[in-house]
């Protein structure tokens, strides 16, 4: 009796408070701030009210300016403010979020392209080959597959392989469908499957800066890349 | 024992609320294979049997959800996931500006809000082709688009300005029982961005593609569907983070999940 109890009392709270997954990184921190309505001190606040020190005016209360930035410092237009699943070609469990600190280039792909994704890796490629040793460890090329389905972390790593793009700068990715979906609306990316093994999609290599902010794209299949180039090399000098 | 029977129907009364709830206002909607206007290579798809909204989601319903969930309400959207004109209809982060109806359609929202929105309340957005395959049904008929009577009630409603401020339900409702698919606002699809038909694409898509701008019209299967046209044109042209005057939603749901 007490037992169906329980677990009656622990099935109410499970469906009370069933609700999805709350992103607690954008609450807004709306706390006022005082100031002195001639701003004598320029745009100096203070936290409690009083009056100006300069000519003693009583302080106005007015609005922090809202700053959505959360503790950790990702802003608002960080691709890291998606919490989806992903894994990685070494069967690790990773968020975006962590790949945060180094300077991402990011390309959609497929393993099983037999048309433009063979020629957009080779991009990839003729990106890195084109950065000096010292810049390469501040980079993170990721290759995100929109077929999760297929691209399996094994199927992944033998890619890696196959193409010599199992060095530490590239990473290989596997979502969920939504989080593919989500992650392509963001990079403004299009795709469609045209039949059970072919994708058709749009070309694009993205470049983001260490705080996952959306910083260059490059649109087409070949093209001139010296663009890209240096963007990415502009991020990872110091 | 008697006391255990009561409570265990009890319990029962609860869960049994709470699943109507999920699916109250929603139809069933048988799935077949039908062609839309740009499918596949072998251009049938196979829509499953699914759930879907009666009625698309209203700015009172979108209100609850702001509510309930604070990072989607006016000023603590993230860029990323929404415009500047997110909710540019609301007074504040809470109530919709005076001349706004709470039974109109909410517009205004962005996909990533939109998706949000369903899976909070444990649906999803519905398919392009669920989309469709539930809008080319009229009073009557599942599949009413050789009827011209069809096409031309629709594009009379496009030319109609400002339908967004109508209310819901005005429509009659179709053989599903589905009301306003077509009428009041265009509406958010989950896979939006399949549709492969900007400008944009002629130089950064897959030349394999038959979503091509040239080829595309070619290639669609029905030269004279104009609205379904316009329809995916629309979805082609929008990012995931728009808001739009005339753009809301409605969620469905898989079939067979309680």
């Amino acid at each position: 009796m007490k037992g169906l109890k329980n677990i009656l009392m622990v099935l109410s709270v499970v469906l009370a408070f069933q609700s999805c997954n709350f992103n607690k990184k954008s609450t807004v921190s709306s706390a006022e701030v005082y100031q002195c309505p001639m701003q004598c001190e320029g745009d100096k606040t203070y936290e409690k009210p009083g009056s100006c020190p300069v000519c003693n005016m009583a302080m106005q209360a007015i609005e922090k300016p809202s700053e959505k930035k959360s503790d950790d410092g990702i802003s608002e237009t960080s691709i890291f403010n998606l919490t989806s699943a992903w894994h990685t070609e070494e069967d690790e469990a990773i968020q975006l979020e962590d790949l945060k600190g180094k300077t991402l280039v990011m390309v959609m792909i497929y393993t099983s392209c037999k048309a433009a994704c063979p020629r957009l890796v080779a991009d990839m490629r003729h990106i890195e080959e084109q950065i000096p040793k010292e810049n390469i460890k501040d980079l993170n090329f990721v290759l995100v597959s929109i077929d999760p389905k297929t691209d399996t972390p094994e199927r992944l790593k033998a890619f890696a392989k196959e193409n010599l793009m199992d060095g530490d700068q590239w990473t290989f990715l596997q979502g969920t469908e939504s989080g593919v979906r989500e992650f392509a609306n963001v990079l403004a990316m299009k795709y469609k499957q045209i039949s059970p093994i072919d994708f058709s999609h749009s070309n694009i290599i993205s470049v983001f800066n260490p705080k996952g902010e959306l910083i260059h794209q490059q649109e087409g299949l070949g093209v001139d890349n010296k663009e890209t180039v240096a963007v990415i090399l502009n991020l990872t000098t110091k | 024992m008697k006391n255990q029977a009561f409570r265990l129907i009890f319990v029962l009364l609860v869960f049994r609320t709470t699943l109507l709830a999920q699916s109250g206002g929603m139809v069933s909607i048988q799935g077949s294979r039908y062609i839309p206007l740009y499918g596949r290579d072998s251009t049938v798809v196979e829509v499953r049997d699914f759930d879907m909204d009666v009625y698309p989601v209203t700015n009172a319903e979108y209100v609850d959800f702001v509510k309930k969930y604070p990072k989607w309400q006016k000023s603590n959207v993230i860029k990323l996931f929404a415009d500047d004109s997110y909710l540019a209809n609301w007074k504040n982060d809470l109530e919709l500006k005076n001349s706004e109806k709470p039974n109109s359609p909410v517009t205004y929202v962005s996909w990533f809000a939109a998706k949000d929105y369903c899976e909070c309340e444990g649906k999803r957005l519905p398919t392009v082709d669920e989309w469709e395959y539930a809008a080319m049904a009229d009073e009557t008929t599942k599949d009413a688009r050789v009827k011209p009577s069809y096409n031309e009630q629709i594009l009379a409603w496009y030319e109609a300005p400002r339908s967004n401020e109508n209310t819901i339900g005005k429509h009659p409702e179709n053989v599903w029982g589905v009301h306003d698919l077509h009428g009041l606002v265009w509406e958010w699809t989950l896979d939006f961005n399949s549709v492969l038909i900007t400008g944009e694409s002629r130089k950064d898509v897959d030349k394999d593609s038959n979503l091509f701008c040239g080829s595309a019209a070619v290639n669609a299967t029905d030269l004279m569907n104009y609205a379904a046209f316009m329809r995916y044109a629309i979805r082609g042209s929008l990012k995931a983070k728009y808001s739009m005057k005339n753009l809301g939603f409605r969620c469905v749901k898989d079939k067979n999940e309680l």
